[in-house]
């Protein structure tokens, strides 16, 4: 549950796919445009799901369907690429030769 | 009073809303016919390369070292016949306050927005601009939204394009992200209605003035420490500002480098497909950008785009993303620095480019870009293979975008590919001779030879060959 001014993250659907115009790939036509966007809870309460509104930073108003409180970065290196390390050994080996590799 | 929102009616107040949300009318530069003063596009807003080196000196911008590399340099040489194989610099445009160049392009933008009493500024952008504009409108006090095209339809995020999120909203920006399509400047435009914010466009004067004083600083510092001037600057291309700006701060420094484009060859892969769009790896300087803003520069987000490459441009060459991928690692490992890897397409061009030229002279790479979870090449290449894309070694020439990433199996097999800018140039040719009402006079003619970089006769051919 979140509670009035927590910062939260919202999701709506800016275009419907029936709405979406332009020159675009036939993929991209039948999916809505989407839109995600942070800020701080307007409501009393809410739970994840409802409609509810934010203030972003910049003290904007939007309006989506509650995702995420506190939402984090989940950011991170990946899994280990072994390629890199054949590209570092060959590098070295192609500048520096032999033993030196 | 009541706004028509809808799709239609807000792409309809298209150029009142960017007119109110720039305060330039771009109709004053109109000419008649096809014709427009460019050079009165770029000398509008007021700001001269002597304004924007103090305004950059202001915001802490600019004047970045630039570092030459002795180990590419040698490992380009055994590529190369003998006797050939350049010194290779890079200009480090990382150690700008948001890592990478793209904050002279914010700085003035950001200052004019403040001058002109905007309460804030928004950009349109999924790469290193966001970061750019968003740190120059925290040390200039205005506020900040950037809008990105960040997720495909199963919300899966490009991670380079998160990190950038991540980065955008610690320097305290707004981040708006959109899912993949182009109407992502219907959002723009409500959000510049909405809050009467500033444009910070790309493609402004201030947007591409603003890197005239990365190739102002190239020339003079080359004349400072090796006594003369480059002899092939190498730009990555995408919307064409980089090039531009660069060039014509060249030219004011008194510099004759030739001048190269480098993209990143995503042949094949379309930018507004939503099941494609997680399966490039770069996410700019590439093929789907550069190309079209290259040959249809007037189809940004301003009436008249301040970015013309092809006025510029002597060479355009492409490199595949494992060539791309291929150098970021070897400037790890060689050089010491751990950068980009998209920032690195210039020097994945320049380190095939300088086996072509004699060791006494001097290729550049002129810029480099901060790097960092989620955009570093290892997170890179594991969002690719989890995609479903393949990673090989072999000859990158055989690379598939969408399909594999070819590492080259030795440095040698790194080969720059020359795309056909006669090509570009006649394209561009017959898109703008296509807007007149009437046969093009003298006047249009020269224009156009202008805006290609070639001759009046060239323009002529291309013509004759469209009317035959």
């Amino acid at each position: 549950m979140a509670k009035r001014n927590d910062w939260v993250r919202i999701h709506r659907n800016v275009l419907e796919p029936e709405e979406r115009t332009g020159k675009l790939p036939e993929d991209t036509k039948k999916v809505p445009l989407e839109m995600w966007v942070k800020g701080r809870l307007q409501e009393e309460q809410a739970e994840i799901g409802d409609e509810v509104t934010v203030k972003t930073c910049v003290g904007r108003i939007e309006h989506g369907r509650l995702i995420e409180v506190n939402p984090c970065y989940e950011l991170n290196y990946g899994v280990f690429v072994p390629e890199l390390l054949t590209m570092e050994e060959s590098l070295r080996s192609a500048l520096f030769g032999g033993d030196e590799a | 009073m009541i706004v028509d929102r809808s799709y239609q009616a807000v792409t309809g107040r298209k150029g009142e809303i960017i007119h109110q949300a720039m305060g330039v009318d771009y109709s004053q530069y109109e000419r008649g016919g096809i014709l427009f003063d460019y050079e009165a596009l770029m000398n509008g807003p007021g700001y001269t390369l002597e304004d924007h080196i103090r305004i950059q000196r202001q915001y802490n911008v600019g004047n970045t070292p630039i570092f030459e590399l002795h180990n590419l340099t040698a490992l380009a040489r055994k590529c190369a016949a003998p006797g050939k194989g350049a010194r290779i610099f890079v200009k480090d445009e990382a150690s700008n306050p948001a890592g990478s160049f793209k904050e002279r392009r914010a700085a003035a933008s950001v200052y004019h927005a403040k001058k002109m009493g905007y309460k804030g500024v928004i950009a349109a952008t999924s790469g290193n601009y966001g970061a750019a504009v968003a740190s120059q409108a925290a040390m200039q006090g205005l506020k900040c939204i950037i809008v990105q095209e960040c997720y495909d339809s199963k919300a899966s995020g490009q991670p380079e394009i998160i990190e950038k999120a991540r980065k955008c909203e610690a320097l305290g920006a707004e981040v708006l992200q959109l899912s993949v399509g182009p109407e992502l400047f219907y959002e723009v435009l409500m959000m510049l209605e909405d809050t009467g914010y500033f444009n910070a466009s790309l493609y402004s004067a201030f947007g591409v003035g603003g890197v005239e004083t990365l190739g102002w600083e190239l020339g003079h510092q080359f004349m400072e420490r090796c006594g003369r001037h480059p002899d092939v600057v190498v730009c990555a291309n995408a919307g064409g500002g980089n090039l531009t700006g660069t060039a014509r701060g060249l030219r004011k420094a008194g510099c004759g480098a030739q001048v190269v484009a480098a993209s990143v060859d995503l042949k094949g892969l379309s930018m507004a497909s939503d099941k494609q769009f997680n399966r490039k790896s770069f996410t700019t300087a590439h093929t789907g950008f550069g190309v079209p803003y290259a040959t249809d520069p007037d189809h940004s987000d301003v009436p008249r785009s301040a970015a013309r490459p092809l006025r510029y441009m002597d060479r355009y060459v492409t490199v595949k993303q494992g060539e791309v991928f291929y150098i970021t690692e070897a400037l790890a490992v060689l050089e010491g620095m751990e950068k980009g890897p998209a920032g690195n397409t210039s020097l994945a061009a320049a380190f095939s480019l300088a086996q072509e030229l004699d060791q006494d002279q001097i290729i550049v790479a002129q810029e480099t870009e901060y790097t960092g979870a989620g955009k570093h090449i290892q997170p890179q290449l594991s969002f690719a293979r989890q995609n479903g894309i393949e990673l090989l070694f072999g000859d990158p020439q055989t690379e598939i975008p969408g399909t594999n990433i070819v590492f080259p199996a030795e440095p040698a097999l790194l080969r720059a590919r020359d795309a056909d800018l006669n090509h570009m140039r006649a394209s561009l040719i017959r898109r703008q001779a296509a807007h007149a009402a009437a046969p093009l006079t003298d006047a249009e003619i020269a224009y156009l030879a202008e805006e290609t970089k070639s001759s009046p006769e060239f323009v002529r051919m291309v013509l004759e060959k469209l009317g035959g």
